[in-house]
């Protein structure tokens, strides 16, 4: 196996808090790997700092041997790293197959003469974009809701719609934040079938869960961090049995 | 309900087509500023309707083309309609130069720095930068557009360029925002963390997005100045911008069908009501505050983009 993305001495400061503090992990290409903490803890700043949202203070994100730290948010995307947001954020005034469509956006070329002359080359395009978005719609489980507003889907479809355009970047990599949030537990079980049916196809999970069902059911390598520090990582099973994680979790006995 | 939709469309088409045969020339002088302001709107709608971004400054564009159309042909005699694609030109680099610095501003942010924009346009032309401009006169003796040998003079023949101008400008833009381009500025008008997160390059959008507008309201000032042979600073003040940025918000952002209504509504109303002439901006001004109010999508919101699903799933099927 070899190392996709890797996270070295990663440090994230804002004024006087240390959100991230010299983070660093690796993963293993094809594995679902799942990073965990108590709320606070620093796991989305993780995750901005890997998809250039935010830029580290100290420290560098490996990808496919490519140090990408500094590179904007939509060129990391176009390398293969695509992600869902812990709050939804889809463009609820959009329908879903459009919600789609910006995933596919990156691996098309068609510039705005294109658009308004549509040569051979651009109709093809369009028309391929469209396969590739009715696809991924239907990898989710969403094809009967293509043509429905985003904001007209349940919650639970609405994180479905996230991660199918974030299929849609054909990523290598892809970042799920919390994407069990406010599934019920039926939804939970389908999503994690999803998340496996995702790895089969090549593609390399991160998440963030709250919901430790599914952390600990999908995940095969655990990385646990606490105000911003890392403080175990492993199996999931070592985790469970980790004093320091159960510290963190559920505070010592004097308190 | 689609039928319904095109007998609409046909018979607005047809009418506004034939209407110099009925109307006299004072009434097609008023549908020729009706569609100049069409095409300006439209270009505007790119900015403001598409990308979201709070754009009150387009007529420093609109300024921008005519100016160039009327300095070159005065002073070089070059014909006016070759004159359109530089206007539309030193209009969009213009844009480049000027939005480029700009374009990360949010909202109402924005808006001032536009606002300001079109002012120092104004007073620049006032002022007679380089000598070139003619100072609060303006530029007179710009020649008449010749077409195909046919020189264009009077308001009816104004009506077919202008009109003509339009339709191929609605044409275009149709299919731009049913493109991979116009999806994007929708993209990052509805959430632009999230675009960027999908893989979009939204400073880049949003810069093009300004430049093909500014084009287009570049080529507009061409038209413009041809038609009125005269041009000076007060015809691009900073109440023509609040005007096209009311046409978009009126008829609806993003819409083309929306725009066009908003540009009859906003030009030919006060025209049809102008006994009324004093408390006309009483009223329109009354109007508006009800839309924003009962509709803030507009009188016609963009209908949402259909794509042939039913088709590729059909072929998906077969095989």
């Amino acid at each position: 196996m070899s190392t996709l993305l890797s996270l070295k001495n990663l440090t994230k400061r804002f004024g006087g808090l240390v959100a991230v503090d010299h983070v660093s992990f690796d993963v293993e290409t094809g594995s679902i790997v799942g990073l965990i903490g108590p709320n606070g803890a620093g796991k989305t700043t993780v995750f901005n700092l890997i998809t250039g949202n935010y830029r580290p203070d100290e420290g560098e994100v490996v990808f496919e041997d490519r140090p990408i730290k500094n590179l904007p948010t939509h060129k990391i995307v176009s390398l293969g790293i695509s992600r869902t947001f812990q709050t939804i954020r889809l463009f609820q005034k959009l329908s879903a197959i459009e919600n789609v469509l910006a995933g596919c956006h990156c691996r098309m070329k068609a510039g705005s003469l294109a658009g308004m002359f549509r040569p051979p080359a651009q109709r093809r395009e369009e028309r391929q974009a469209l396969e590739t978005a009715l696809q991924e719609l239907q990898f989710v489980g969403l094809q009967d809701y293509a043509e429905q507003l985003a904001e007209n889907l349940s919650y639970g479809n609405q994180r479905l719609l996230e991660i199918a355009r974030a299929l849609a970047t054909q990523p290598r990599f892809i970042i799920l934040d919390e994407p069990a949030g406010g599934m019920n537990n039926q939804e939970t079980a389908a999503l994690i079938e999803t998340i496996r049916k995702i790895r089969d196809r090549g593609i390399t999970v991160l998440l963030i869960e709250h919901d430790m069902s599914l952390v600990m059911e999908a995940c095969e390598h655990l990385v646990v961090i606490e105000n911003g520090a890392k403080i175990a990582e492993g199996t999931p099973q070592a985790i469970q049995n980790d004093p320091k994680v159960i510290e963190a979790y559920l505070g010592t006995d004097e308190e | 309900m689609k039928n319904k939709h095109i007998v609409i469309y046909v018979a607005f088409g047809v009418l506004l087509l034939f209407s110099p045969a009925f109307l006299n020339a004072y009434w097609v002088d008023v549908l020729n500023n009706v569609g100049l302001y069409t095409i300006l709107a439209l270009s505007l709608n790119i900015i403001l309707g598409h990308a979201g971004l709070f754009h009150m400054g387009h007529a420093a564009f609109y300024a921008l083309g005519a100016y160039t159309t009327a300095i070159i042909n005065t002073t070089y005699h070059i014909p006016i309609l070759w004159l359109l694609p530089v206007s539309g030109l030193v209009a969009g680099l213009a844009a480049l130069v000027v939005a480029r610095p700009i374009i990360h501003l949010r909202g109402d942010y924005l808006l001032i720095v536009t606002i300001g924009l079109v002012e120092i346009i104004r007073i620049a032309l006032v002022n007679n930068v380089f000598g070139i401009t003619g100072g609060s006169n303006g530029i007179f003796g710009i020649s008449r557009p010749v077409l195909f040998g046919w020189k264009i003079n009077k308001p009816w023949e104004f009506f077919y360029l202008i009109w003509g101008f339009a339709a191929v400008t609605i044409f275009l833009f149709d299919r731009l925002e049913k493109s991979r381009f116009g999806r994007a500025l929708n993209y990052l008008r509805e959430d632009d963390v999230a675009a960027e997160g999908s893989g979009i390059n939204t400073a880049h959008y949003k810069l093009i997005a300004f430049v093909i507008g500014a084009f287009w309201a570049g080529m507009v000032g061409n038209i413009f100045a041809a038609k009125m042979t005269i041009i000076a600073p007060e015809s691009f003040n900073f109440w023509e911008s609040v005007v096209l940025f009311m046409i978009v918000l009126l008829g609806g952002r993003g819409s083309i069908r929306g725009v066009i209504l908003g540009s009859f509504l906003v030009l030919g109303l006060p025209e049809i009501f102008r006994q009324f002439a004093t408390a006309r901006m009483l009223v329109f001004g009354a109007f508006m505050v009800v839309m924003m109010i009962f509709r803030t999508e507009g009188i016609l919101p963009p209908l949402p983009r259909k794509y042939p699903i039913a088709k590729v799933l059909g072929r998906e099927g077969s095989v």
